[in-house]
């Protein structure tokens, strides 16, 4: 509770602040101090101070799993923020708004992670997609930025229909909102409204995860936002969605796991299928990343096929792994001129410092072992196999896991084994140091996972 | 205690060799570190013989019920020792050998050793897993870095071959893991699992592709030549002499004790793909011109009348097994430095258009005859105890072609002797041609490495009691799990 109001006042706040100070650099620490106030809030609340005690007559719980997530994401957008946010005022005149809009979105994303309702949840997807459309269309001069706006408004508007619509069935076949309501319908045959429904809010929030084969959206998205903005959307955003999508399934249509478990499992193939083959064929490591975030959202996708205490802890882990080795990929790629592989060519000699923390990142996102890439995507498989059945799901996806090896090492293979000479770059010490902090963050969180996962159970 | 530190030391140097600047003390550094690795392993096989110096065992992630425990015992010891007795020499034998960033070069190889440590001492399968994928990273960037002109493209086939192995091998380990009683990773409770005929060949083949690619056998070789030919010398020395015993190991310790009843089933099949690839391998390296790629098919084949022996699954086998991995390892070792030795001077590794190296060279050509005899295993070489232990055991395993299997490794000696002694007639006999008229014997430090591979192929020759009173009831248990399933199981 303390997270949802405080961000949304944060975000007007920050808003108007872009009228009052004059100077670029005050409004970017007040973000920054906006979001470690925010982090502390959640931590305290975490540890049982709650500043704000509103009745939701049920409509939200602010349990381990949400406020552990919320922590998570803030943690997140804090590292990113402090990466990128002068990339973030390139992009355009009104970055103030820039800013406000994050802290809309990390909003939205407080209202998914808890929610125990419908409503809420379309609530959150909501203010979740509006400010990200904005984002993905802020680079206003550039055509490929508007298309990839408008493209996303579109499918995202008619997929945000589908769940309203899914929600109403629900309505009419139960009676309730309450996510609990739901789950605890043990009727013998569930009705054909409450499948309908189900399938519909099914399609919709895989749309908005990018699972295959709603994903058509996401490489054009992806590679049209300024890069700064798929940062966020492909990391936090994405992790947000997932969660929401585990907690749904999770309570309100646990009890018919039996009847959608093998439709999961075969939207999981196509997803791990699509993105990784299709991330071998690009060029530029922008898009690469964009099919990569498919391929990734494939292993996620198994936590919600087995659906186990495996898969939610794993999940968590998941969450952080991604996020912050992609963060720190995008931070150097922001830096490049050039997108393609070979813009990487040399840049171990040129920059040592940034290539061996980028090789981390990938070597994290490949799942190599002592990162926490390898011990995510390990729950995932522990936790589909718990389940004792379907296992030549997880052949395929280590199978799949080994594709991946080939797009993700090119870009290492490019930054240490290739000659090239790119135009130097400039970073200031304090980016190499988070950095650091992030690829340190990534090997500890791959030896220790329990640093991050005593707080589910704290 | 010594098995921590075994794997501590190679890890803390190699981390703090990355920030060295100075090359001489760079190889310096990394020579010590060899060597004080190479005390403690001697240490733990004599002076320390306490079960509690031999393991150590402490949380690690409770709740998935891994631990980190590792334990020195009679399997991993040899192979230890081996890893520790190869990077000193190997450190001494290519002192004089350039390498770019050498501070980079020498972390990584002291990164791969504690990672193979790692694997050796390992009793928890998921730390295992670590250690096993951990062994790899620095190789492949050694390989890509430093290596020949094709370096990157050879490399990187080598490592993804690798690596859907070791994938599919974590699958069988989390199926194993499970089906354990108390969710553990634990050696202990891998051990008494039970799993049904049908489950048993499944898990069987996710977790002995990882092994069979890594040693490698017969049709999963083919990353393994070019791997050898392009990747520089020393990390050559290391990937054959210590690494490729990691797959034979992990047959022995995660393997068979695990899924005997398809160990015993698959045997047959196994052993025939081996020794095909012996008489396949060794009928290449007669044909080859060039010393690495020879050297490499050399190692083949010797690799797959090791996986022959470990599947006749009796005490002479396995133990011959144990020995000759040693062995192996310091032979190898041996024949690379060789290999980099005329490399280095001549710029070339090409057979043709060497010749007449004896007479230049006397030092070089004696030490490298008693290399290439011990290659293939004369009596009073180290490795003819092993191989004929290891004959001894394919002769008198339980299959009903025991016969023929002991003929075809047979043949894979012969030809073995024809390849060695071949290339010991046109590199070293013969007349000098302008190339090698100017040749100069070798130095003190490559004199030192050679001599002691020497001293250590004399005297294992000569009294190898002293190793087997080290692997004595080593395989007994393993032996045990076997014994069951004679009486029991009928194997068809």
């Amino acid at each position: 509770m303390n997270a949802l109001l405080l961000s949304a006042i944060l975000g007007v706040v920050i808003m108007f602040s872009g009228i009052l100070l004059k100077s670029k650099a005050a409004v970017r620490n007040l973000a920054i101090g906006g979001i470690a106030l925010l982090l502390l809030a959640n931590i305290l609340e975490m540890c049982g101070t709650v500043f704000f005690r509103i009745d939701t007559k049920g409509m939200m719980a602010f349990d381990n799993f949400s406020l552990l997530f919320n922590s998570i994401a803030f943690v997140s957008t804090l590292l990113y923020l402090l990466l990128s946010a002068r990339d973030m005022e390139k992009v355009g005149v009104n970055y103030a708004e820039y800013f406000a809009l994050i802290f809309f979105i990390l909003c939205g994303i407080t209202l998914t992670s808890s929610f125990r309702s419908l409503l809420i949840l379309f609530l959150g997807i909501e203010i979740i997609s509006i400010p990200l459309y904005i984002l993905t269309g802020s680079d206003k001069r550039n055509l490929k930025s508007n298309e990839a706006s408008l493209k996303y408004f579109l499918l995202g508007s008619f997929s945000t229909g589908l769940m309203l619509m899914g929600i109403a069935l629900i309505y009419g076949a139960i009676g309730s909102f309450n996510t609990s309501v739901i789950g605890a319908f043990t009727g013998t045959k569930p009705s054909a409204l409450l499948i309908a429904g189900m399938l519909l809010l099914l399609f919709s929030m895989a749309f908005k995860a990018s699972v295959a084969p709603f994903h058509f959206w996401t490489p054009d998205v992806y590679d049209g936002a300024p890069t700064v903005f798929t940062s966020f959307m492909a990391t936090i955003v994405k992790a947000a969605v997932f969660i929401a999508f585990i907690r749904l399934f999770d309570e309100s249509f646990g009890f018919q796991q039996k009847q959608w478990q093998l439709f999961i499992a075969i939207l999981t193939v196509a997803t791990l299928f699509i993105g990784n083959i299709t991330a071998v064929f690009q060029q530029s490591v922008k898009r690469m990343l964009a099919y990569s975030s498919i391929a990734q959202a494939g292993f996620m996708m198994l936590s919600l096929y087995a659906m186990n205490t495996d898969a939610k802890e794993g999940l968590l882990l998941y969450t952080v792994a991604y996020s912050f080795a992609t963060i720190g990929i995008f931070a150097v790629l922001i830096k490049m001129k050039d997108y393609t592989f070979d813009g990487f060519n040399g840049f171990a000699k040129q920059q040592p410092l940034l290539a061996a923390t980028t090789t981390i990142f990938l070597l994290s996102l490949a799942g190599i072992p002592l990162t926490a890439g390898f011990l995510s995507k390990f729950y995932m498989l522990k936790a589909a196999m718990a389940t004792g059945k379907n296992l030549w799901l997880v052949i395929f996806a280590v199978l799949m896991a080994a594709v991946s090896i080939y797009y993700y090492f090119r870009v290492i293979q490019a930054m240490y084994f290739k000659e090239g000479d790119n135009q130097p770059i400039e970073v200031t010490p304090a980016f190499k140091w988070i950095l650091v902090v992030l690829a340190a963050a990534v090997i500890l969180l791959g030896i220790f996972p329990n640093l991050l996962l005593s707080w589910y159970y704290f | 205690m010594v098995p921590v530190l075994l794997i501590l030391i190679p890890l803390m140097a190699g981390l703090a060799t990355f920030f060295f600047k100075n090359e001489k003390a760079v190889r310096s550094w990394a020579l010590f570190s060899a060597i004080i690795t190479l005390v403690i392993s001697v240490l733990g096989l004599t002076l320390l013989k306490e079960e509690k110096y031999l393991q150590h065992s402490c949380e690690w992630i409770q709740t998935i019920g891994s631990r980190f425990s590792v334990k020195l015992d009679g399997m991993g010891q040899l192979l230890c020792l081996l890893n520790a007795v190869a990077y000193p020499l190997v450190i001494l034998a290519t002192w004089n050998s350039p390498y770019k960033k050498s501070n980079n070069f020498f972390a990584l190889m002291l990164l791969a050793q504690a990672g193979i440590m790692g694997v050796f001492l390992a009793t928890d399968a998921l730390l295992f897993y670590f250690f096993w994928e951990l062994a790899l990273i620095p190789m492949y960037f050694l390989c890509s870095q430093w290596g020949g002109e094709r370096r990157i493209a050879v490399t990187f086939k080598f490592f993804i071959y690798t690596f859907i192995g070791s994938l599919l091998m974590l699958v069988g380990l989390l199926y194993i893991y499970s089906k354990t009683a108390d969710h553990s990773f634990s050696i202990e409770s891998f051990y008494s699992v039970v799993l049904s005929n049908k489950e048993q060949s499944f898990v069987f083949w996710l977790i002995f592709v990882a092994f069979a690619i890594k040693m490698p056998i017969f049709p999963l070789h083919t990353w393994q030549p070019d791997t050898y030919e392009q990747a520089p010398t020393a990390t050559t020395m290391i990937l054959s002499g210590v690494m490729v015993k990691m797959g034979v190991f992990g047959l022995l310790r995660w393997l068979f004790p695990v899924l005997p009843f398809a160990s015993f089933q698959w045997g047959d099949f196994i052993t025939s793909a081996a020794l095909i690839g012996v008489i396949y391998a060794s009928l290449i390296a007669i044909q080859q011109n060039d010393l690495k790629r020879l050297v490499a098919y050399s190692s083949i084949a010797h690799i797959g009348l090791m996986c022959a022996a470990a599947f006749s699954q009796n005490e002479s086998g396995l133990q011959g097994l144990i020995l000759q991995m040693f062995n192996h390892g310091i032979n190898i070792i041996g024949l690379w430095i060789v290999v980099e030795l005329i490399e280095r001077q001549f710029g070339t590794r090409k057979i043709s258009e060497l010749g007449g190296l004896a007479q230049k060279a006397p030092a070089l050509a004696i030490l490298l005859v008693i290399v290439a005899l011990a290659n293939i295993a004369l009596p009073l070489t180290n490795a003819f105890p092993g191989e004929f232990l290891m004959f001894n055991g394919i002769f008198s395993s339980l299959t009903k072609y025991y016969l023929w299997f002991t003929l075809m490794a047979g043949m894979g000696i012969i030809l073995g002797a024809v390849y060695t002694l071949n290339m010991i007639r046109r590199v070293f006999y013969g007349n000098t041609n302008e190339l090698t008229v100017a040749t100069q014997d070798i130095k003190w430090n490559e004199k030192l490495a050679l001599g002691i591979i020497v001293i250590i192929i004399f005297w294992l020759g000569v009294y190898p009691q002293c190793m087997l009173n080290e692997i004595t009831g080593v395989t007994e248990p393993l032996l045990k799990k076997f014994e069951i399933l004679r009486y029991t199981a009928v194997p068809k």
